[in-house]
């Protein structure tokens, strides 16, 4: 590979300062401040943070609604990870067989990566609002079937769907682009084999495929941690009865609603420490077994 | 065992067509080979014969059955890819009996089959690596293994040798055509090594241009090639090619710079006055002094082969190439005389390129 080299040690400088500056400061910056407030609690009526060490932790760690924010959390990470993924392998298998039509909905499949998730999050309260549309429709026939607002189970089902359709153009990206990397002759083989479709795909390509499995479920469960807020913010604000409140709404909610600095700041570095911990494992232990050279 | 029957087949992708009306016709038991440059169309004639590609008209008959629209499993053959197209993830073993596992042989019968066939080619112990783990000529084993296993009535091979090192190659040949004569499937075998061809070969076919220029033993098509572009592609050094007119009175052909060249009677009687290409092979033109052949052409250099030499000449505005086992008589730069016995001249029509004969048959049918 070639490199390119600075003489001048001010160029280069200059050149990763912005980068660096956007990294320090809203990554860097913040997380020194959280790290503060969460060792720290402010007195009562003002006039500076005094040190508490782990009693922040203690706390929360201590709090039956933490666990429940964590198990909900984790709901929602496996379902919206599963859900997301089956779609976009599907679709991505079959753009990759190139049926009719293939080219127009390659384009359109990426399309909603780019929505904000509040936006998607607001599209589909719309849908699943049970006064109106559809399922309106379906109320009127089953009476009382679907209500989010006073059912923590659909509730949980109705942000799933709203991320892993979010997310679903992300996967597909990474899918299509797997499955066209798996050599054509491959497949030939197994034709010649005497494999049909179905059986090539579940012999040859799904395997071969693992690499790209694996890495986008590590995105998947990472960004449900910590890109779910938009989505649950205009969808559900955590409800009903805190059915929905993930991790990362509750630090909001506690932080910013209940004012609770130094309790959200504990919170959200063991957020922090929890998708760092993830990404590693899954980096270092089970991309390692799948791949094939 | 089975023949293929191609008749009139044509394959076209979008409005190009790529090969233009081939038939031919491969015996039981066979090895034919089929010879041409890249994008001749070779592969893509073997692909519509394995089912992995359309045929776009015409047919393909595999033992006497239309197998158009049969899928590749039903045509009862089996390939070798280029780049062996081994499954990475599975292993050796796995490789060589997924298609029976496919076929839904039990777990025992194709254990026992695998290790026979791995057996014959040399594989036991490497059945449990995968194929990342093997060397080149290895994984063309597996390849090879994976077609064999099958018991295919007609095998195809698509360039198999060519990624291998030029050693690995030659004794991957001999393998090949040892595998043949053992499982005497029907072969047919596609690449654009003249070498492979001449020696794999029953009968050969060049191909060119989406066209079959000529069908025959590797001994027919070197020594009576059908046409210009054979003469051209086969043999190595190349033939040589001058242009000229026969001679109406003498049995010869006159160049343009007025030097003649003896041909036969018959052949000259034949088509006399009819613009001509000569093609020369290189080991039938002899070195004699300068004045004492058929024409004298300037001494260049030559090249040492070994058993032989190859000497360049400088002919007009053509380089001739000539083989000879002497020293070299002259120096560079001097002329020397080139001498040709007239049965070793080959003849082809200048318009056309078509090979000439003394008894004016049609030119050579395809169709064998």
């Amino acid at each position: 590979m070639r490199r390119a080299y600075f003489k001048n040690n001010w160029v280069a400088a200059l050149m990763v300062a912005p980068q660096l500056i956007i990294v320090f400061t809203f990554f860097y910056f913040p997380t020194s401040q959280a790290l503060y407030w969460a060792f720290t609690l402010e007195q009562p009526w003002g006039g500076g943070n005094t040190w508490v060490g782990f009693d922040n932790f203690a706390a929360i760690l201590g709090d039956a609604y933490y666990w429940d924010s964590i198990w909900v959390s984790i709901v929602y990470a496996i379902g919206s990870t599963a859900l997301s993924v089956i779609m976009a392998l599907t679709l991505a298998i079959f753009a990759d067989r190139q049926l009719a039509g293939y080219k127009l909905y390659r384009v359109g499949m990426i399309w909603p990566y780019a929505i904000a998730a509040p936006a998607v999050g607001l599209a589909f309260r719309f849908i699943f609002t049970p006064g109106a549309g559809l399922m309106m429709f379906i109320n009127q026939m089953f009476p009382d079937l679907w209500n989010p607002v006073d059912n923590g189970t659909q509730a949980m089902g109705m942000v799933i769907v709203a991320g892993a359709w979010k997310q679903v153009a992300y996967n597909f990206i990474f899918f299509l682009a797997g499955l066209q990397s798996i050599p054509r002759s491959l497949i030939e083989a197994g034709a010649m084999d005497g494999a049909r479709v179905l059986r090539r795909m579940r012999d040859i390509q799904l395997p071969l495929l693992a690499p790209t499995f694996f890495f986008v479920l590590v995105i998947n469960i990472t960004d449900s941690f910590t890109d779910s807020f938009g989505i649950v913010d205009t969808m559900t604000a955590g409800g009903p009865s805190r059915a929905t409140n993930l991790m990362v709404y509750k630090i909001f909610n506690d932080g910013f609603q209940g004012l609770d600095y130094s309790g959200a700041a504990a919170q959200s570095i063991i957020l922090m420490l929890l998708v760092i911990a993830l990404t590693f494992v899954q980096f270092r232990y089970i991309e390692r077994k799948v791949h094939y050279t | 065992m089975a023949h293929i029957t191609i008749q009139d087949v044509r394959k076209s992708y979008a409005k190009t067509e790529v090969v233009h009306g081939v038939s031919l016709e491969v015996q039981s038991g066979e090895f034919v080979v089929i010879l041409g440059p890249s994008g001749c169309g070779k592969s893509t004639l073997l692909r519509m014969i394995a089912g992995l590609e359309s045929i776009s008209s015409g047919e393909i008959l595999i033992a006497g059955k239309v197998v158009n629209d049969l899928e590749p499993h039903q045509r009862g053959c089996a390939m070798v890819f280029q780049n062996y197209a081994l499954y990475p993830h599975m292993t050796v073993a796995d490789n060589i009996g997924y298609g029976l596992k496919v076929a839904g042989l039990p777990l025992a019968a194709r254990n026992a089959k695998v290790a026979a066939v791995a057996a014959s080619v040399g594989l036991t112990e490497f059945l449990d690596r995968r194929p990342g783990q093997l060397s080149g000529g290895q994984r063309q084993r597996v390849a090879m293994a994976r077609a064999i296993v099958r018991e295919p009535a007609v095998f195809l091979f698509d360039e198999p040798l060519s990624n291998l090192d030029a050693k690995l190659r030659v004794q991957m040949r001999h393998e090949i055509r040892r595998i043949h004569n053992q499982i005497s499937a029907t072969s047919v075998f596609v690449t654009h090594d003249q070498a492979e061809g001449m020696t794999l070969a029953d009968r050969l076919v060049v191909m060119n241009k989406g066209v079959i220029e000529q069908v025959g033993t590797p001994e027919e098509i070197y020594h009576a090639p059908a046409s210009v572009y054979v003469g051209g592609f086969i043999g190595s050094p190349a033939m040589n090619f001058m242009g000229g007119m026969v001679s109406p009175n003498q049995a010869c052909v006159a160049l343009e710079n007025g030097s003649r060249i003896e041909i036969p009677q018959a052949l000259a009687t034949a088509h006399a006055g009819q613009l001509v290409q000569i093609g020369l092979r290189p080991e039938a033109l002899s070195l004699v002094p300068a004045g004492m052949g058929a024409f004298d052409a300037t001494f260049d250099f030559f090249e040492e082969l070994g058993p032989t030499r190859l000497y360049h000449f400088q002919f007009e505005d053509l380089m001739i190439a000539a083989l000879a086992s002497d020293k070299p008589p002259v120096q560079v730069g001097q002329p020397m005389g080139l001498k040709i016995a007239p049965e070793a001249v080959h003849l082809f029509a200048a318009d056309t390129g078509k090979r000439l004969e003394a008894t004016q048959k049609a030119a050579q049918p395809v169709m064998v």
